[in-house]
C-alpha cells in the first residue's frame, strides 16, 4: 500500500551533461537517423533526458532507494507512462540539473483483480542559464501483486 | 528518415497519418543497444533467463525504446523542434521478431498565443494487433501564409 501522504515528497535530483557523442548514440539506439543528431550543434531527441534517470545524483543515492524508502515494492512496479512538456531548446552543450517530487498517487481497480496503485513524479530539468527547458512525468504502476 | 516538413495548413482534424514505413524485425541487439544508450539495464530486456523465471516468453523491450522509435515518428513529421508536449502510455510488451506499425490521428487544430497548434492521438502496434503504445503529441507548425 502506497499512502496518497507522499505527495510533494522531494526526491532529489540529477546533473547531466548533454554530450554530442552521447546524443549519436541516443538516435542510433531509437533508430533515428535524421541528420540533425549527427551534424554540428545537434538539439536532443524527445526522450534523451531518460538517459539521466540511471546517473545518480551529486549527492549520491539514486532514485530507486527512494522509491523504496516511499513505500514502493519494485519487484512490483511497471514504468506505465511518460509524459513530456517542451518549454524550451536542449542542445548538446548544455548542462542539465533536474529536480523530481512526487506530483500524484491514485488508484484503479485492476481487470484481473487487485488494487493498482499509480504514482507519478514530476521532474523539472534546468539549464545552466538557470531556464526550465522540460517537465518530465514519470508514472509507475505497482500492482497489488507481483507481476508473474 | 523521411523529413515531411508539413505545415498546419496541410492538416485537417480527423487527417491519419498511416505512411510511416513499419520497423521491422525487432530484436534483441535493439534492446541490447538501448540499454547501453538509456543506461537502462533490468535484465527483463536483455536476460531471457530472468525474464522466463517470472513468467514471460522471452526478453521484451524498454518502454522507452519504443517510445524513442514513436519520437523519430513524431519528428519527421511535425520537425525537430516543433514538439510541445509528447506523452506515452505503455500498454502491451514488445517482443524481439516483432514488427511495429506507428500512426497518428490529428485531433485537433487551434491557435494558442501565436503559435498554431495541432494535437494528435498516437498509436505503436505490433504484428499481432497488440496495442504496444497509446500516445498523445501537440505541436505548433509553421504556416504557408
Amino acid at each position: 500500500m502506497v499512502d496518497k501522504s507522499i505527495v510533494g515528497t522531494e526526491m532529489g535530483g540529477s546533473f547531466m551533461m548533454v554530450e554530442r557523442g552521447k546524443i549519436m548514440e541516443f538516435a542510433k539506439a531509437i533508430l533515428d537517423d535524421n541528420p540533425v543528431y549527427f551534424a554540428e550543434d545537434p538539439p536532443a531527441p524527445l526522450t534523451f533526458t531518460m538517459a539521466s534517470a540511471h546517473w545518480p545524483p551529486p549527492t549520491g543515492g539514486g532514485g530507486g532507494a527512494k522509491l523504496t524508502e516511499l513505500g514502493l515494492d519494485l519487484l512490483r512496479v511497471l514504468h506505465a507512462g511518460q509524459e513530456y512538456e517542451y518549454l524550451g531548446e536542449i542542445k548538446a552543450g548544455d548542462t542539465l540539473t533536474s529536480r523530481s517530487r512526487i506530483s500524484d498517487v491514485s488508484e484503479k481497480e485492476g481487470k484481473r483483480g487487485g488494487t493498482m496503485t499509480f504514482i507519478t513524479s514530476e521532474t523539472t530539468f534546468t539549464n545552466q542559464r538557470g531556464e526550465d527547458v522540460l517537465l518530465a512525468r514519470t508514472i509507475l504502476v505497482q500492482t497489488s501483486k507481483a507481476a508473474s | 528518415m523521411d523529413l515531411k516538413n508539413v505545415h498546419f495548413e496541410d492538416l485537417q482534424e480527423g487527417d491519419e497519418i498511416t505512411d510511416w514505413p513499419p520497423v521491422e524485425n525487432i530484436s534483441r541487439t535493439h534492446f541490447v543497444r538501448y540499454a547501453g544508450a538509456s543506461g537502462d539495464f533490468n535484465p527483463m530486456h536483455h536476460d531471457d533467463t530472468v525474464a522466463t523465471k517470472v513468467g514471460y516468453p522471452s526478453v521484451f523491450g524498454h518502454g522507452m525504446f519504443s517510445a524513442g522509435l514513436l519520437s523519430h515518428f513524431v519528428t519527421d513529421w511535425v520537425g525537430v523542434g516543433n514538439v510541445r508536449k509528447f506523452a506515452v502510455k505503455f500498454k502491451g510488451q514488445l517482443y524481439p521478431g516483432a514488427t511495429l506499425t506507428l500512426s497518428a490521428t490529428v485531433t485537433k487544430k487551434y491557435k494558442e498565443g501565436d503559435e498554431n497548434r495541432i494535437d494528435a492521438d498516437l498509436l505503436v502496434v505490433d504484428d499481432k494487433g497488440t496495442t504496444i503504445i497509446n500516445g498523445s503529441l501537440t505541436a505548433a507548425l509553421p504556416s504557408r501564409g
